[in-house]
């Protein structure tokens, strides 16, 4: 699914954008807020669900070609972290939302796997 | 209420490669310079012969040193149907000519014929004389030759970087790369794995391979930051058929190392936790990334920790079987 389309029908508010963010097609996302079970568990190309919001998930995310961070309960990331991010290329989003709702909205959108 | 407004303007700051070319290459870089061009004296049918004769569409008309118009296949046709070819050049041409200076940059003449329907457009020199013509034709080859250009350059950079072992002759060649880094440095977590991820790029392993590589660095990278006294070093090593990673440190060492192994067992404290770190996988995550791993650690010593990763023949790219 075209990840445009997916921000806003999930109400999503852009905070970094990547340059080929319009072009990005998401078929699967992760959830995890430990680290090291992202480092196993997220694919490549997917798009992350956390309430992480430290500079840490732009390493994460560049390392396991993730393209885009869902950030929830609105924890706003600090600037550095998204200086980093938008130098990286990793697009990230903000939700009032929590971890269980955006994944469950995320499922009911197409996204199931 | 989420505001998504910004991902057009966003979106609006994007350049492609093609665009910044068209800002950096100049006009005098593309347009044509043999120039085919008329006298206003000229008559219509010596200027139909110039245009079949040399396959052109359109040509300048030049009096003495002056541009004095140009001449184009709708001026051509406008005169046939008047059936009038022993007429002037001048009785015909267009006067009032839009030009472009040379050193003008290509994005100008682009924006010039995106807002007039003109298929060609004179090129002057400082003095204002006539020194080129410029179509849209010209300026997509110019624009191709370009990014052939870069396309071609980053192409030997890889070629080296990927060949790099291939030139030179020894028993054992390999590549060290060497990363300190700092205890506490969260800031900077992942910069070394993200780096040695970028170099077995450059140096030809697979997408896959670099980013497993990458994976067992970052865990090993994050566990000097949070675990280490002082922090330590990541020392890499690239093999024709092997890397080799090694983290060390010096201390303050791990007191059960079965136990650290265990998948869920971690020792970092409440703050490195809500940074989303010590899940306790770690070393689990490393295990299954490499091909070997081995922990070498004792108490109040320091900490080796050594990951080797089988590169398959055929790993880097255009690599003949070994001479």
């Amino acid at each position: 699914m075209n990840m445009l389309e997916l921000a806003k029908q999930l109400d999503l508010q852009a905070l970094t954008i990547s340059d080929d963010l319009k072009s990005q097609q998401i078929t699967t996302a992760y959830q995890s807020d430990l680290l090291s079970c992202v480092m196993s568990g997220g694919g490549e190309k997917s798009l992350w669900i956390t309430l992480i919001n430290n500079v840490n998930i732009v390493a994460v995310a560049k390392l396991l070609d993730i393209p885009v961070i869902i950030i929830t309960e609105n924890a706003v990331p600090e600037e550095s972290t998204l200086e980093r991010a938008r130098s990286e290329g990793i697009s990230i989003f903000l939700t009032p939302k929590g971890n269980y709702q955006i994944a469950g909205e995320l499922w009911a959108s197409g996204i199931k796997s | 209420m989420a505001d998504t407004a910004n991902i057009s303007d966003a979106s609006a700051a994007r350049i492609t490669r093609v665009e910044e070319l068209a800002y950096e290459l100049v006009i005098s870089q593309v347009m044509t310079k043999n120039l085919i061009t008329l006298n206003p004296n000229d008559s219509m049918l010596s200027a139909l012969d110039k245009f079949r004769e040399n396959r052109i569409s359109g040509a300048p008309v030049v009096d003495g040193d002056q541009l004095a118009g140009i001449l184009s296949t709708e001026d051509m046709i406008r005169c046939l149907r008047d059936g009038r070819i022993d007429r002037k050049v001048q009785d015909y041409m267009t006067s009032n000519v839009i030009t472009v200076r040379e050193t003008d940059q290509v994005v100008e003449a682009l924006k010039i014929f995106q807002k007039l329907r003109v298929g060609r457009l004179p090129v002057v020199n400082k003095e204002g004389k006539l020194s080129g013509l410029l179509t849209k034709g010209d300026i997509s080859d110019g624009l191709l030759v370009a990014l052939q250009k870069d396309y071609e350059a980053e192409e030997v950079i890889r070629y080296r970087a990927s060949h790099l072992f291939e030139d030179i002759n020894s028993d054992r060649t390999s590549l060290i790369l060497r990363y300190n880094v700092k205890k506490d440095d969260f800031s900077h977590g992942g910069a070394a794995s993200n780096n040695i991820k970028k170099a077995l790029m450059r140096l030809g392993a697979t997408p896959q391979i670099a980013r497993q590589c990458g994976i067992a660095a970052y865990e090993a990278e994050m566990n000097l930051i949070i675990h280490t006294l002082h922090g330590g070093v990541l020392k890499v090593e690239v093999e024709t058929y092997k890397i080799t990673m090694e983290a060390y440190d010096d201390g303050p060492g791990i007191e059960d190392i079965d136990k650290a192994m265990q998948p869920g067992f971690s020792t970092a404290s409440e703050e490195v936790r809500s940074k989303g770190f010590g899940a306790g996988m770690g070393l689990v995550n490393i295990r299954s990334c490499v091909n070997e791993m081995s922990l070498i650690s004792s108490k109040n010593r320091g900490t080796n920790l050594f990951m080797v990763m089988h590169l398959p023949r055929n790993t880097h790219e255009g690599k003949a079987e070994p001479k």
